[in-house]
């Protein structure tokens, strides 16, 4: 453990020398600079993920449970099915290579969008599957009620049915929030330059393993824990007395 | 409670890289009977034909050096294949997984910090492939345009250092592996591969129309290629040493290298059509280990 060199991120990433303000500057970096640029790249790809498996996932899941749908029910089943059935990383290369080839306009689609799409669509069926679960977690009656009272079916999801659903799903969503982010390192096998891409370049050229490694941890560490922190804080706001209990017990 | 367990794995790593110490890989071999062999899957020399079968160039000599230490330890020894890649081959020397690889690892010196290599039995010239139409002759065409180059190799280093002295501008892409890149390049998300010249060669003549492809300009650095075995295992790499000098003193090395090189071979019987390059035959004639920064500073200089 004593012959751990941490200065090897402040070298510069052409000519190795150890730079002074351990950052560089113009084209000239150092390792450093490069991880966080690819933290950068991680954080941006699940980000971006992360809001296309919500948004897809949430319209998915609420098309499973519509009342008088069949076709509806069907298509989203399938979508769950087909997305949850491959796993991801043959996903990714199908974006990538696959898709490409049979439609020709998607060549001219940067990498992110379609490892993006990928990680989303992923992600979309298990959220998909847990916003399914939460909405027919609740009482009959909830539906009945809002029938009752006049609603559209609109209005029905959005005043009745999936305030309720949202806070019975919270945990599971952190949940999947912070497997979006560790997901990510597939985008490495597309070439996207992130967290996981630069620990296998850089230690390479380093010869630094395991410092590189422990900076590449170190950084997913920080990552998930902050949509963690940030998810649970949001949890907390939304949470109303006397529905779903703090303690996980569930129900009402 | 996270600060501890950080501790932990920290210090289990410390605790592995301890474990390196000492190893005597010749005496294990002449106990078990077997040797495990780090092969490449995708590379000039050494790939696969299928069917768990590994051929190449540094194939066939690692299994006359296997054939040698056979003879030095009076014991018929069987060779077991592992499949090797850029990233997974020097944790695997360290931890004694594979007793030494022959494949494409170029001896350099951030290398040699955690690995050791025998003789140097292949200088390769790091090149650029690319499509034949692309009209891209030299380092200089390379402005504007995208590059793909394979993650956990050299050649990343050299285009950045290029990129500074020449004053060319490019995006460098990163493929997984060899294969990777090359599918990037086919699939034109990538204007041109750079990479050690045999890969190139072995890529292209993989390839569905290998007439496509091209291997254009001049070097753009050299990479001595050698055996890599573990750093603390001197009796190993004296017994590669000798195996390999036996061969080239004899000229069966340079038999080997017109089979691989000159001849067709599988999977397409095309040929690489690559002759022995001049940093080859003087790393032949005066056997050494000397690392590739050894031989950049003769570049500059030139």
């Amino acid at each position: 453990m004593a012959n751990w060199d941490w200065q090897v991120f402040c070298k510069d990433t052409i000519d190795g020398e150890v730079v002074a303000n351990c950052w560089g500057s113009g084209k000239e970096i150092t390792y450093l600079h490069w991880m966080i640029e690819a933290w950068g790249w991680t954080v941006a790809v699940s980000l971006v993920g992360l809001v296309i498996a919500l948004v897809v996932g949430s319209l998915v899941g609420v098309m499973r449970t519509l009342p008088n749908s069949p076709w509806l029910v069907r298509f989203g089943n399938a979508w769950v099915e087909l997305f949850r059935n491959i796993p991801l990383l043959v996903q990714v290369f199908l974006w990538y290579f696959v898709l490409p080839k049979m439609i020709p306009v998607m060549k001219g689609f940067p990498p992110f969008v379609l490892v993006v799409c990928a990680l989303g669509f992923f992600t979309s069926a298990r959220i998909a599957e847990q916003v399914r679960s939460g909405i027919q977690a609740l009482p009959r009656g909830q539906r009945y009620a809002a029938m009752a009272v006049g609603f559209t079916t609109f209005q029905s999801y959005r005043y009745v049915i999936l305030p309720m659903a949202y806070r019975i799903i919270f945990p599971p969503l952190i949940s999947e929030s912070m497997n979006i982010f560790k997901n990510s390192a597939v985008a490495f096998a597309v070439s996207i330059p992130v967290l996981a891409q630069f620990y296998l370049q850089a230690g390479e050229e380093t010869g630094a393993q395991v410092e590189m490694f422990v900076g590449v941890t170190a950084l997913y560490i920080v990552s998930a824990l902050a949509v963690n922190r940030i998810m649970t804080a949001i949890e907390k706001r939304l949470r109303i007395p006397g529905f779903v209990a703090p303690g996980g017990t569930g129900g009402h | 409670m996270k600060k501890h367990l950080l501790v932990m794995a920290i210090a289990a790593i410390g605790a592995s890289g301890v474990y390196a110490q000492d190893a005597d890989a010749l005496a294990k071999i002449k106990s078990s009977g077997v040797v495990n062999l780090g092969v490449r899957d995708s590379s000039g020399l050494g790939f696969t034909v299928g069917g768990g079968k590994y051929v190449g160039f540094h194939t066939e000599m690692a299994e006359r050096i296997v054939n040698d230490l056979s003879k030095q330890l009076g014991k018929p020894l069987k060779i077991n294949y592992q499949v090797i890649t850029s990233q997974n081959r020097v944790p695997l020397v360290q931890n004694g997984t594979i007793d030494f690889e022959c494949g494409s690892t170029t001896n350099n010196a951030a290398r040699q910090k955690d690995a050791g290599f025998a003789y140097t039995t292949f200088v390769d010239e790091v090149r650029i492939a690319t499509k034949a139409n692309s009209g891209i002759k030299s380092i200089q065409d390379l402005n504007g345009k995208t590059i793909v180059t394979t993650t956990g190799t050299t050649s990343v280093q050299h285009m950045r250092r290029h990129e500074r002295a020449e004053k060319v501008d490019f995006k460098v892409v990163q493929g997984k592996d060899h294969a990777d890149s090359f599918l990037l390049l086919e699939s034109g998300r990538a204007d041109a591969f750079v990479m050690d010249g045999s890969i190139l060669a072995a890529n292209i003549a993989k390839a569905k129309n290998p007439k496509d492809f091209a291997i254009v300009g001049e070097a753009i650095s050299f990479e001595p290629i050698a055996c890599m075995l573990n750093k603390d295992d001197p009796k190993l790499k004296q017994a590669l040493n000798d195996s390999i000098k036996r061969q080239i003193k004899d000229g069966s090395l340079a038999k080997l290298y017109d089979k691989w090189f000159i001849q067709p071979i599988p999977p397409n019987n095309t040929s690489l059509n690559m002759p022995l390059n001049e940093s080859t035959k003087a790393a032949w004639a005066n056997p050494n280990d000397k690392p590739a920064e050894a031989y950049s500073s003769k570049l500059l200089s030139k």
